[in-house]
């Protein structure tokens, strides 16, 4: 019964969460991160049986209210959107574990508008991933982004300051969006985004459209902070508390990516009538910009937290060139590399939460071999989501790395090749620093003292992120073949 | 084609007090203007297909494109709830620091 309502299974339970939200709090004073994580897991569970169905029977289409597209708003269940769906509900539901059995999150009365705001952010994201309308799509876009805003912005007053310059640029980055789909509309008549592909087909690249894509992808390139547009970034991830941060970091900007690849794969699709404008170009170019520029201006940070900021508009330029390069390995790439960098920030996310709670900081030149010594597994969680970051094998960051660069090699630029592997050595240095700062220089003394290595509530969230940064890794040819395969497009 | 230089103009004044005002308040209402050019652009668009109201009783000729209307009515409970959520933040920054005049909160926040 529930199977051929899949698609937006997904979205009304969060929905629904959100409503009970309320009810939750009035039960017991930890009802409300239970009632969130447990939702997260249902969540979970339905997008599992979407990847399924998609794999057994390929693409299927759902009609809300069984209104027939192009007119009625539809949903799709294909390789790509199943496979992005669990992504976001594998490490939302693993953060939302963490936050409730290590109460790192607020508790108390804010907890119920706080975990509200993270059911309707988590729900916006399976909407955008799960819809096949483009103005449908805007609507899940902003009902992500607001409760977004509200979730990063719930902290000090400076995290209230970050919060709105996200939201100004937000919503510049929303109405540009939305200009592009009115320019798109006027040429097309239509909003279903399969119906606009095959009216553009036969139409061909007028210059109304032209300039719909050009909007449309400013206003993406704003919310995923593709390199110019990434200024919002580094702010809002270090003044937001740590466990927004850990929430909204790894798949916030990943949602934009999905909207990045349908648009320009499924939308317009490479080489439609005879426009010469290298959109692919400008992308491959500002993600090789990005991890550059992102990978240098984190080494000289000294929070914590900043540093990952700026290791995230890397890790988007990444994800950026392999959309840009245009060529399967470069998508494959790309689309692995969402997974994994969503498991490795996760990972790393969590551990700056467990520092600031456990009132140690999370400025770099404080941490020490003695904060290993208090959080054995964490640190260990850590550096290992760190070599992943550095992308040595067996971790899953070597394997999304090493299709980014056969992309290049098949598109024939050497540039990129190197930008790749200068960023793995830049990477390796500001990882290394912290490693080392961890690790060495400790007392002969201090060293003899035993250390209590125990699997517990509080780092089993990132025990289980970096056992799935291992398994990624050691089972990529299956990710690949059988998930990611299937919605290469052909070029 | 005056009335899209307009709406476009229009757009531009809201981003450029984004961009260039100091007062954060006014930030919040620059950023409705351009929501509003958003909106007459398709509004506008619409109306571009006929001139009679889209009522399908008795024939006063070619209707409107109803469609962008009723889209522009979401945008607009999308755009209230921005206002919403950025006057709310703005609440919070002004507890803290006692001010909403970005140069002031800028030395605010470098100590």
């Amino acid at each position: 019964m529930i199977g051929e309502h899949l698609p937006i299974v997904v979205i009304l339970t969060y929905c629904l969460a959100a409503l009970l939200m309320p009810g939750a709090g009035l039960i017991h004073r930890r009802a409300p991160s239970i009632l969130a994580f447990g939702t997260g897991v249902l969540a979970l569970a339905f997008s599992l049986m979407t990847l399924w169905k998609t794999l057994d029977g390929g693409a299927f289409r759902y009609s809300v209210g069984a209104w027939p597209p192009p007119v009625g708003i539809e949903l799709v269940a294909d390789p790509l959107s199943a496979f992005f769906l669990v992504a976001v509900n594998l490490v939302s539901s693993l953060v939302l574990f963490h936050a409730h059995f290590s109460d790192e999150a607020e508790s108390g009365e804010r907890s119920i508008s706080y975990y509200a705001c993270v059911m309707l952010m988590l729900g916006g994201f399976s909407g955008i991933i799960g819809t096949a309308d483009l103005f449908n799509l805007f609507v899940f876009l902003e009902m992500s982004a607001l409760a977004g805003y509200a979730i990063l912005g719930t902290g000090s007053g400076r995290s209230a300051h970050s919060a709105f310059r996200y939201l100004i640029l937000g919503t510049i980055g929303a109405s540009f969006y939305l200009i592009g789909l009115g320019f798109l509309y006027a040429e097309t008549g239509s909003l279903n985004m399969g119906d606009v592909a095959l009216i553009l087909e036969t139409a061909g690249m007028q210059s109304t459209a032209r300039i719909a894509l050009v909007f449309i992808i400013l206003g993406i390139a704003l919310k995923m902070a593709l390199l110019p547009l990434h200024q919002w970034l580094p702010d809002v991830y270090t003044d937001a508390p740590a466990m927004s941060t850990a929430l909204v970091a790894p798949i916030g900007a990943k949602v934009a990516v999905y909207v990045l690849i349908r648009i320009i794969y499924d939308v317009f699709p490479p080489g439609l009538g005879d426009w010469t404008f290298p959109l692919h170009t400008l992308l491959a170019v500002a993600g090789a910009t990005a991890i550059v520029w992102g990978s240098v201006m984190a080494i000289p940070q000294t929070n914590l937290k900043r540093m990952l900021a700026f290791s995230s508009v890397a890790q988007i330029g990444y994800i950026a060139l392999g959309i840009g390069l245009a060529t399967p390995f470069g998508y494959i790439g790309a689309v692995l590399h969402v997974f994994n960098h969503a498991l490795m920030k996760a990972c790393l996310f969590l551990f700056s939460a467990r520092l600031e709670k456990s009132d140690l900081g999370i400025r770099i030149d404080r941490l020490t071999p003695e904060t290993r010594r208090l959080l054995p597994v964490s640190t260990a969680c850590f550096v290992l989501a760190a070599i992943s970051m550095i992308g040595l094998p067996p971790t899953a960051g070597f394997f999304s790395k090493w299709y980014l660069i056969l992309g290049s090699y098949e598109s024939g630029n050497w540039v990129y090749v190197a930008v790749i592997l200068a960023s793995s050595l830049l990477n390796a240095v500001y990882f290394f620093r912290i490693i080392e700062r961890l690790y060495l220089g400790e007392s002969a003394e201090a060293a003899s003292r035993p250390m209590r290595v125990r699997l517990t509530r509080r780092n089993l969230a990132l025990v289980t992120l970096a056992v799935s940064i291992l398994l990624a890794g050691l089972f990529n040819l299956w990710i690949v073949r059988v998930l990611i395969e299937p919605m290469v497009p052909t070029f | 084609m005056t009335a899209y230089y307009l709406i476009g103009a229009l757009f531009l004044v809201g981003l450029y007090g984004v961009i260039g005002v100091r007062n954060m308040i006014r930030k919040v209402i620059a950023l409705t203007i351009a929501n509003a050019a958003v909106i007459l652009l398709f509004v506008y668009g619409a109306s571009e297909a006929g001139d009679a109201p889209p009522i399908l009783e008795g024939d006063a000729g070619i209707p409107v494109d109803p469609l962008p209307h009723a889209l522009m009515l979401t945008a607009i409970v999308v755009g209230v709830a921005t206002v919403g959520v950025a006057l709310a933040l703005l609440m919070r920054v002004y507890k803290a620091f006692g001010t909403i005049d970005e140069p002031d909160l800028w030395k605010e926040l470098q100590k």
